[in-house]
């Protein structure tokens, strides 16, 4: 396999199955993405479109029994984590890749401190005493900005606010320098006002330790001006893939464009109508034939192409910008304003 | 935190008192005049001279209240009386049976934690395993078996069968009293005392085993599901710490709770226990005093047990705050 | 629909707490109690309790046809194992221990379910009094809950049963009056929380009574706790009543009582074991049958502890 310095994490072909009693779930359907070291790349999409669990199963965080995760290959730096051994695979977690998780009042163990529960990466991953533990911890506190460390570190977890809580989610994170942070919707859980400031934290964190930061949000306000490179989900398939630029301006699928419209923005007059995308997604026990998107799709040709032919990945522009819509061309000369006049039409 | 202890001992006090209280009431309304049971029995016509001096002697010639007063001047200086049967002191009766009952409820209580948590644990851990399975059927029916039915069984299986079948002395067991009441260090027998001591304690376990059993795998199954465990997997912890390090205290907290409030169900089974195995303690003897209407001795036992039961669930509550930190005592409560 | 309609209050049922469809149900939306039928009918373990449970009924109902012998008829046969004419084998009086067992289903039966609704109905009173009205009443009546906790129930029980004397009714009353603790707990925690609710508020607004407000609107919302509870609570008697012959306070010879049949038993397990193990298997069934139809129920009841 052609190995590029600049690829951290080369995700191919991923397949990852619930077996549930109504039948299969397809959560993620073939997805492939690589995430460049030092980068931002955010992976979008509704809930259920597959995002999650995409990172969950690089880690091999879901229950084995009901999960089976399938991929041509998880590269972590060249090595296929789904062959490496569970002492491997543990190794990694935490010390290389380290994850943020969405709630984090239930993520953290409420009957530990917060010190106890950072020092524990540390007692893991570089086999730190009791006290070095307590000092890095206080150490990392600081750095994420929690004021009084050194007494706070003494806390259990539902003594902090939940922005608070989140950053000590990211100081356990940061612990042992990881090359890779996945943050899964790591400020769905925070009042507006401070899920900027968890983002600035974890930006600024990033630049300190010089790691890569895996993105997963349904938010795409949070992606913008953050990312470097974008993957939009959408019934566990990647639909559009490219640099945020490229998605944001040259958006080359509908889907995208729904959820770049259902988006307030900044510049807004007032006068134009946020349009969200009708219907609800799919279930993935009865996946709409062709393009999944097909029946939410203000563009799509039914009876015809987009319910007959599953539309693949392919090259739409730039160096690397992907869609998979049959008319993905055509979506050149259509934006969020033309999609407006489309909705009111129909 | 102090003053929130303080507070509950306080709330104790008149709990206790009127719990009490309403026993005497209770059981002096019970039929027949002690003091003729003391003279003589159920069926003869006693002396009426002996009547006399009994009813003086335990001041029963008095109108129940003031007898109520004297109850409670008495049982505050922890004078519990004297035994109508038998003429001993109840605080005496009191100190013999109550060593005894402590020591077996000691050995259930480390059978009911180590078992019923272990297996509790590891049914939850190897969910719909054979061992699972087994766990949920012999749990289910421990608690539905009578348990003087479980104590006959015992005895059946460990001592009288093998008995009769001539096994070697070694493997049989003890089914009826207490033994040489050889101790080390208070509760562990030394000598022969293990062969009265196993089957009674196991049975007075049963009950609360069974039930631990259930709750910890419960727990444990909802705690296997806890957000906190799937990060503990993501740090790069091995699966015995991300278990015992962070599954096993959550796990642990209602487990506690039902230990402290299932202690009044020990108590019955207690009494039930020590009756099958005529072993001397407290259950057997307040249920041989209400048969045999020795009203001094029910109500001094009973009220130690009130006692130790208040202070036990007392030290539950307070243990919570150990397990939880969540839990801060006195919290809305004055400070 | 106003809130004073009965039938407002049985809707009610389905209003909070609640999940309206589930998240993952597409399918139409159901009558509510179709919908724990069907939830209960999946519990295997609850099913089986169901038909053991109704197959006890029926021998109960008929015992005087399927019973061969009545329940203090002798014969010359002491203590004999169980053969083709006594199926249970005869007890140590020469009665016949398979019928003296059928009938048994009639007393136990008798004792579980009218010690239970005893029981239910003063801690449905007491609970739903202290979570409703509050302050100094909520406060005297767990008070007095909390004095009644603090006596060891078998204490109470066996004192209780020794004032009262011993016949079948009389036990009935011991275990209805001494049972009602827990439920009173489990009343009042949620009739607390049901007070709180608004619609409880708009109804108070809107000057119904309170006895109204509180049987007519919050009481069926509560019902599922005392659903399970009470099931549950049968088998409790049950046992309750087996240890109380065993102590000598329970029903008296020749009451076809299991737990006396078991208590009688235990003094001949070494040649007779048939004694003990046909009358005590009665009480594990029936025991073992309301339990997991009381878990079945809650499962069913309450989707969300799934």
């Amino acid at each position: 396999m052609p190995t590029d310095d600049r690829v951290l994490l080369s995700v191919r072909d991923l397949h990852t199955t619930f077996k549930t009693d109504d039948g299969d779930v397809k959560a993620v359907d073939g997805v492939s993405f690589d995430v460049h070291r030092g980068e931002v790349f955010a992976i979008v999409g509704e809930s259920g479109s597959g995002k999650s669990v995409t990172s969950m199963s690089i880690l091999g965080l879901l229950p084995p029994d009901t999960a089976d995760i399938q991929a041509e290959g998880i590269l972590w730096k060249g090595e296929n984590l789904l062959e490496g051994s569970a002492g491997r695979l543990r190794e990694v977690r935490g010390k290389e890749i380290a994850m943020i998780f969405q709630d984090p009042l239930s993520a953290l163990n409420p009957v530990h401190t917060v010190g106890k529960q950072i020092g524990e990466m540390m007692r893991i991953h570089e086999g730190a005493s009791r006290k070095q533990a307590k000092a890095r911890a206080i150490e990392l506190l600081k750095l994420v900005g929690i004021p009084q460390a050194d007494r706070r570190v003494d806390m259990h977890p539902h003594e902090f606010s939940g922005g608070m809580r989140q950053r000590v989610m990211i100081a356990m994170a940061i612990a042992c320098n990881p090359d890779l942070l996945i943050a899964d919707e790591p400020t769905t859980a925070l009042d507006v006002t401070v899920q900027a400031q968890v983002l600035e934290v974890l930006l600024s964190i990033k630049d300190e330790i010089d790691s890569a930061i895996m993105l997963i949000t349904h938010d795409l306000g949070v992606v913008a001006g953050l990312a470097d490179r974008v993957m939009v989900m959408y019934a566990g398939r990647a639909v559009e893939l490219g640099t945020a630029d490229e998605v944001f301006y040259e958006t080359r699928h509908p889907y995208t464009l729904g959820l770049l419209a259902s988006l307030p923005r900044l510049d807004d007059s007032g006068r134009e109508k946020l349009i969200p995308i009708k219907g609800s997604p799919p279930s993935l026990l009865r996946r709409p034939s062709g393009c999944s998107f097909h029946p939410r799709c203000p563009f799509a040709r039914v009876p015809g192409i987009c319910n007959e032919t599953e539309p693949p990945l392919h090259l739409v522009g730039g160096m690397a910008h992907v869609s998979a819509c049959h008319f993905a061309e055509d979506m050149k000369n259509v934006g969020v304003a033309e999609l407006r006049e489309e909705e009111t039409l129909a | 935190m102090p003053s929130y202890v303080i507070r509950r001992i306080l709330l104790l006090i008149p709990t206790v008192f009127f719990a009490i209280s309403f026993l005497f009431f209770l059981f002096f309304t019970l039929p027949g005049d002690p003091a003729n049971l003391i003279a003589g029995g159920f069926n003869r016509t006693p002396d009426p001279g002996v009547v006399q001096r009994a009813k003086e002697r335990y001041d029963l010639d008095k109108p129940l209240p003031v007898q109520f007063v004297h109850y409670w001047e008495r049982t505050l200086k922890w004078d519990l009386g004297e035994s109508y049967k038998n003429r001993r002191s109840v605080n005496d009766i009191l100190g013999e049976h109550a060593v005894n009952s402590l020591r077996l409820g000691i050995w259930a209580i480390l059978i009911e934690v180590v078992v019923g948590i272990g297996v509790g644990l590891i049914a939850a851990l190897r969910r719909y395993s054979l061992s699972d399975k087994i766990t949920t059927v012999v749990t289910a029916g421990m608690s539905a078996l009578p348990v003087f039915v479980l104590g006959f069984v015992l005895q059946y299986a460990f001592a009288v069968y093998p008995h009769k079948h001539a096994w070697p002395e070694w493997l049989t067991l003890r089914t009826q009293g207490l033994g040489p009441d050889s101790w080390a260090f208070f509760f562990i027998p030394t000598g022969e005392q293990w062969r009265y001591l196993i089957l009674p304690a196991v049975t007075l376990a049963s009950v609360s085993t069974a039930l631990a059993a259930r709750m910890m795998r419960g727990s444990m199954l909802e705690v296997l599901r806890a957000d906190y465990m799937r990060t503990a997997r993501a740090k790069g912890l091995d699966e015995r710490s991300i278990i015992v390090k962070h599954g096993l205290r959550n796990a642990l907290i209602p487990v506690v709770t039902l230990i402290g409030i299932d202690f009044g169900t020990v108590i019955g089974v207690a009494v039930l226990t020590e009756t099958v195995f005529s072993w001397p303690g407290l259950g057997s003897e307040i249920a041989s005093s209400v048969t045999s209407r020795d009203l001094p001795v029910l109500l001094g036992l009973t009220l130690t047990v009130v006692l130790a039961y208040a202070i036990i669930n007392l030290l539950v509550d307070l243990s919570y705050a150990f397990f939880d930190p969540r839990i801060r005592l006195g919290e809305g409560g004055e400070k | 629909m106003s809130l004073g309609d009965p039938q407002a209050a049985g809707s009610m049922v389905t209003g909070p707490g609640e999940p309206v469809g589930g998240g993952m149900d597409l399918g139409a939306v159901r009558p509510l109690r179709k919908d724990v039928w069907r939830r209960f009918r999946r519990n295997r373990m609850a099913m089986i309790g169901l038909v053991f449970l109704v197959f006890l009924v029926i021998v109960a109902v008929f015992a005087p046809l399927i019973a061969p012998y009545s329940i203090t008829q002798r014969v010359p046969l002491f203590r004999e194992g169980p053969s083709r004419d006594h199926l249970f084998g005869t007890d140590i009086i020469g009665r016949d221990l398979f019928s003296r067992v059928v009938y048994g289903a009639r007393v136990s039966l008798k004792i579980g379910i009218l010690a239970s609704v005893l029981s239910l109905a003063i801690g449905i009173l007491l609970g739903s009094t202290a979570g409703f009205f509050g302050g100094k009443l909520d406060t005297l009546i767990m008070r007095i809950t909390d004095i009644f906790l603090a006596i060891p129930y078998i204490v109470l029980a066996i004192a209780i049963a020794a004032i009262f004397g011993k016949s079948e009714n009389t036990i009935i009353l011991v275990i209805g009056l001494t049972g009602w603790l827990s439920i009173t707990r489990i009343v009042r925690a949620s009739f607390l929380s049901l007070t709180q609710q608004e619609y409880v508020e708009a109804a108070i607004a809107l000057g119904y009574s309170r006895t109204r407000i509180m049987f007519r609107h919050i009481l069926p919302n509560a019902l599922q706790p005392i659903i399970v509870y009470g099931t549950i609570s049968v088998g409790g008697v049950i046992l309750t009543e087996a240890a109380l012959s065993f102590l000598g306070v329970g029903p008296q010879d020749p009451t076809p009582a299991w737990g006396l049949m078991v208590a009688q038993g235990k003094g001949d397990l070494v040649n007779a074991s048939h004694l003990l193990f046909f009358p005590a298997a009665a009480i594990v069934l029936t025991v073992l049958s309301f339990v997991f139809i009381g878990d079945g129920l809650r499962d069913a009841l309450d989707p969300k502890l799934k």
